[in-house]
């Protein structure tokens, strides 16, 4: 029998970044918020102490912080004409959980999309014409404008205590900065983290090509910093173990780190852990929510009834649960019609390794931070024409020295023997003197009528509902780019001096079981449209309007760049809006 | 706040009648007053009165808490206004004469667990006040567990003895050559705070060592630190302006409270005024402590230096600094830290056995911790990088051998808290 709680006015669905953004914002409005996570309680000095958090086979290697596939897991396949399988074991992403969800274990990259990112459809038609694009790309507008998040980009930079330098200060170019982005009202809260020897190289070649480079946006702090709340941040001791891995230093921006403490100190906060939400349950009509019902850790059910329901979890559950609750029509790639699902996208990630004379480069590989950078943004979005290029979309690069832990820094040269003596030498020459950029080349990915979420009609969870089935494959499009992209950043490269590169382009078809990024975005997608979008520009649900969806599940296509600030400035776009419109009269922000 | 009428009703009408018993206060104010229960509110966060007789998540004030004293463990009574359980009986010298004298409502003495000896230097009128404050919470009925004192503690008449030795009734007498600013530190240091009651050691039989006042000492499995102004174990190197923002904030440019003094400043110094906290300040920063500044610095040997050294570069020098400077407000400074440098070194061995997390205050909210190395760092280990930190960055202090790291380990793997 499922166990009635006491009504709150908000519940608050997942605790990662945008479920603390949401409850801090709507408890400051006096609202009695609780939230729901279904993962452990995690706090940093006792969760990721420095005593054993840099433990690369735990938490890298066996995924410690990351879900249990035997607590939930995915279908995927390739292609509409296949059978899909179920995710055993986590590769090509890894699904955050527990309180701080992916703000846990990201590396902290906080770059602002382009200004015509937003309007994508629009400015792409106009600038290249309708036939430019292929036939089966649903690629769309935001419906929200760069000008309209500048200031939520500039509450979560501001939030986070982001290390960078400014590149365009209210429409003046600053020099040093990326000179792309959109105007920006005010300089980073702190100054650029310092650059190691590699990445003072490639600034060097980049200037060399006629690029203009520019330090990584980064929530690794370069220096101390206190936030608009209190908390308290310190300077990152670039000890290479950030992405993977939560941070005690206390200097990577996270939940635990810039909120957490000053949330709970509130009386009308509550948070429920290892609870995993079921369903958002609805009236009769199908209308409104009316709370959402979750399973503890002892199998009971319990209903938790809300007048607001925030969906805060990672991009795919956001979209299981509203498929779970029937809420909005699912996706259909065969009729072209109903909204969830649609415009599932990733990112187009590849790197380039360069093996340098050992004789002459010493990179000390294992100084790093997890959004450390030197990055150019000539090739991203449309920054330049691609015309002649025959694709959209674009990315940047840029050398990003994260650590060289022990386990998986064993980069050799291409040519060397895969074991034996002449692999353990080269792998001893090779350790100081790699570059080795991670995901180097950060391209977009944009959205296809067949790639898509949908429900599996074979395989269940452990509550006997379908499992949500992933339809995805790389594109001719992303293909092109990433072939374009990662030749000029091998240029690059070269340029610094490597006398060895490898270059390894992402190609079809689209492979679940290495890692790519765990960036992956849409599904529940916002828009202008009710027939082509989950969500109002807004994130407002447009069928239930008391229910709001945070996080890159609402991006119509994903730009070439990490998604975790716009993901931000969209929650403080839409508390926002909750704030200054909705509380006043609940009801629907926009006619449909 | 809840409140139960008729025991309320009833509450009063036995205040009235020990009033008319009481009666040589016939101008008393009005325990009904705001004026007099917020004034008993204010001096009940001097006092902290709820750290000792709350319980973590229980009712304000319904007692129940276990106080660990050398002589055993005291449970805290019940203060709350309930008739039977709590104190809504008694009358109002009845409750003077347990803050004030150590005299239970029954007659007995009471233990010095309560810091009537501390509280005597209040007035009549602080202590009614405190008493009606009391009065206006919610009554909890909830009865005490019996204290576990093994004989002859359990003999309350030596407490009779005990006062004799130890116990000098009075209010406090302003000293009108210092400052107005000083004399309030000083009431509130000796009286409602009780700060000796941790920071003066005690003798065998529990009673402060006068001529050691406010020096530092060990209870409850910590070391509590000398808040004199010694330069070296003391304030000496804080400012008056430091010593108030830690009281206040749990936390300043140097150091942060954890353990048992972080519940002291959630409970009661983060809610003082601000005057208040700068009087305190003001008052410890004129104590001379035992001058230790001059004191040699006992030789820690080359080997157990390189070894320390290299333990702090591995484990420590990520937040503390390899200059020991730390962050302000956020790791602390073990260069400018008295706690480090304590001659009882009882609490930074802990620390490092067993972690610590600092306070969360409104104005620090961020509450910084300190993992535990227990598990990865041996008692040699241990000795080695204290003896290091001890002992660099201008810092002097005794040696530690591996075996107090031994006996500190011993001591807290027991302990719940």
């Amino acid at each position: 029998m499922v166990k009635k709680l006491p009504r709150k006015d908000v519940v608050v669905v997942g605790f990662g970044w945008t479920g603390a953004i949401m409850a801090n914002e709507l408890t400051d409005e006096g609202l009695d918020v609780i939230a729901i996570e279904r993962g452990p309680w995690r706090d940093a000095p006792t969760d990721f102490p420095p005593t054993y958090m840099q433990d690369e086979l735990r938490y890298r290697v066996r995924h410690e912080l990351f879900l249990r596939p035997d607590q939930l897991t995915f279908t995927f396949r390739n292609t509409m004409s296949q059978t899909a399988l179920p995710i055993r074991s986590w590769g090509a992403f890894m699904p955050p959980n527990g309180v701080g969800g992916g703000g846990v274990h990201w590396n902290g990259e906080m770059w602002r999309f382009l200004p015509s990112d937003f309007v994508l459809k629009t400015h792409l038609t106009e600038r290249y014409g309708e036939s430019f694009l292929p036939s089966d790309m649903t690629i769309q507008d935001w419906g929200v404008t760069y000008d309209d998040l500048e200031p939520h980009y500039d509450r979560f930079e501001y939030l986070c205590g982001t290390s960078g330098t400014a590149g365009n200060l209210g429409g003046g170019i600053q020099e040093g900065g990326n000179p792309f982005e959109g105007p920006r009202s005010r300089p980073y809260p702190t100054p650029a983290q310092q650059q190691p020897f590699s990445h003072t190289l490639f600034g060097k070649a980049a200037r060399e090509l006629g690029y203009k480079p520019f330090p990584q946006p980064s929530g690794n702090l370069s220096q101390a910093y206190t936030n608009p709340l209190g908390m308290r941040l310190g300077p990152c001791t670039y000890c290479g173990f950030c992405e993977w891995f939560g941070c005690s230093n206390y200097s990577k921006a996270s939940p635990q780190t810039t909120i957490l403490p000053y949330l709970i100190r509130k009386s009308n906060f509550s948070l429920r852990d290892n609870s995993e939400v079921i369903r958002i349950n609805l009236d009769r009509a199908g209308r409104h929510a009316t709370g959402v019902t979750f399973v503890d850790s002892s199998g009971d059910e319990w209903e938790q009834p809300a007048d607001l329901v925030i969906l805060s979890a990672y991009a795919l559950f956001n979209v299981q649960l509203l498929l779970h609750s029937k809420i909005g029509q699912p996706y259909d790639p065969v009729t072209n019609t109903g909204v969830v699902g649609r415009n599932y996208t990733h990112q187009t990630v590849s790197t380039v390794n360069g093996f340098f004379d050992n004789k002459k480069f010493n990179f000390n590989p294992f100084i790093g931070s997890g959004s450390i950078g030197m990055c150019i943004d000539e090739f991203n979005g449309d920054n330049f024409d691609h015309g002649p290029l025959g694709f959209v979309g674009g990315g940047y690069v840029g050398q990003v020295q994260t650590g060289a832990r022990p386990i998986e820094s064993t980069l050799v040269p291409p040519g060397t023997p895969r074991w034996g003596v002449d692999w353990k030498k080269a792998v001893k020459d090779n350790y100081l003197s790699t570059v080795k950029p991670g995901a180097g080349v950060h391209g977009s990915f944009y959205a296809y009528r067949d790639i898509y979420l949908d429900l599996d009609p074979t395989y269940k969870d452990r509550f006997g509902r379908p499992l949500m089935r992933i339809t995805m494959d790389l594109k001719e499009n992303e293909i092109k780019q990433n072939k374009f992209l990662t030749d000029k950043f091998a240029e690059i490269i070269k340029t610094m001096g490597a006398e060895k590169l490898a270059v390894q382009y992402r190609t079809g078809p689209y492979d679940i079981t290495a890692y790519q990024t765990t960036h992956l975005n849409g599904g529940a997608v916002m828009g202008t449209d009710p027939k082509t979008s989950v969500l109002n520009r807004y994130l407002q649900s447009w069928d239930v309007p008391n229910l709001f969806v945070m996080g890159a599940s609402a991006f119509p296509q994903n730009a070439g760049y990490n998604p975790t600030l716009t993901v931000g400035a969209l929650a403080y776009w839409s508390a926002a809006a909750i704030r200054t419109q909705y509380l006043k009269s609940p009801g629907r922000l926009l006619d449909v | 706040m809840y409140r139960d009428h008729r025991a309320r009703a009833f509450g009063l009408a036995i205040r009235l009648s020990a009033t008319l018993v009481l009666d040589a206060s016939a101008g008393s104010p009005d325990q009904q007053e705001f004026t007099v229960i917020e004034r008993g509110r204010y001096v009940s966060i001097l006092s902290d009165c709820g750290g000792c007789h709350t319980v973590a998540g229980g009712k304000p004030f319904a007692g129940g808490r276990p106080i660990e004293t050398p002589f055993g463990i005291i449970v805290s009574p019940n203060i709350t206004p309930d008739l039977e359980t709590g104190i809504g009986a008694w009358s109002d010298k009845q409750f003077d004469d347990a803050l004030r004298r150590g005299i239970g409502w029954t007659g007995v003495h009471l233990y010095p667990a309560m810091p009537y000896n501390a509280y005597t230097r209040m007035s009549s009128d602080d202590v009614l006040a405190i008493r009606a404050y009391v009065s206006s919470l919610e009554p909890v009925r909830q009865s005490r567990n019996p204290n576990t004192l093994p004989f002859p503690f359990n003999v309350r008449s030596l407490m009779a003895v005990w006062n004799k030795l130890y116990f000098t009734a009075g209010e406090f007498k302003a000293d009108p050559s210092k400052s107005k600013e000083w004399n309030r530190g000083k009431f509130i240091v000796d009286g409602p705070a009780h700060c000796g009651a941790c920071h003066t050691p005690k003798t065998i039989l529990g009673g402060d060592q006068g001529d050691h006042y406010l020096q530092g000492a060990n209870l409850q499995g910590w070391s509590a630190p000398d808040i004199t102004n010694d330069p070296r174990t003391g304030l000496g190197g804080w400012t008056a302006e430091d010593v108030a923002l830690y009281l206040k904030t749990g936390h300043n440019r140097f150091s942060a409270a954890t353990g048992p003094m972080a519940e002291a400043v959630e409970l009661s110094t983060s809610k003082m005024a601000d005057a208040d906290t700068l009087a305190i300040a003001i008052y410890l920063k004129t104590l001379p402590g035992k001058g230790s500044e001059g004191r040699a610095p006992s030789p820690i040997g080359d080997d157990m230096m390189a070894a320390g050294n290299a333990i702090y570069r591995d484990q420590c020098s990520a937040c503390h600094g390899i200059e020991g400077k730390g962050v302000a407000y956020l790791f602390p400074s073990l260069g400018a830290s008295a706690m480090v440098r304590s001659d009882d070194p009882t609490t930074v061995i802990r620390i490092l056995l067993r972690g610590a997390r600092s306070v969360s205050t409104k104005a620090e909210p961020t509450a910084p911790g300190m993992p535990s190395y227990g598990g990865q760092l041996d008692d040699h280990q241990i000795a080695a990088v204290l003896n290091y930190v001890r002992n660099s960055w201008g810092s002097a202090s005794p040696a530690i051998e591996a075996t107090d790291v031994t006996r500190v380990r011993s001591q807290v793997t027991s302990r719940a808290d």
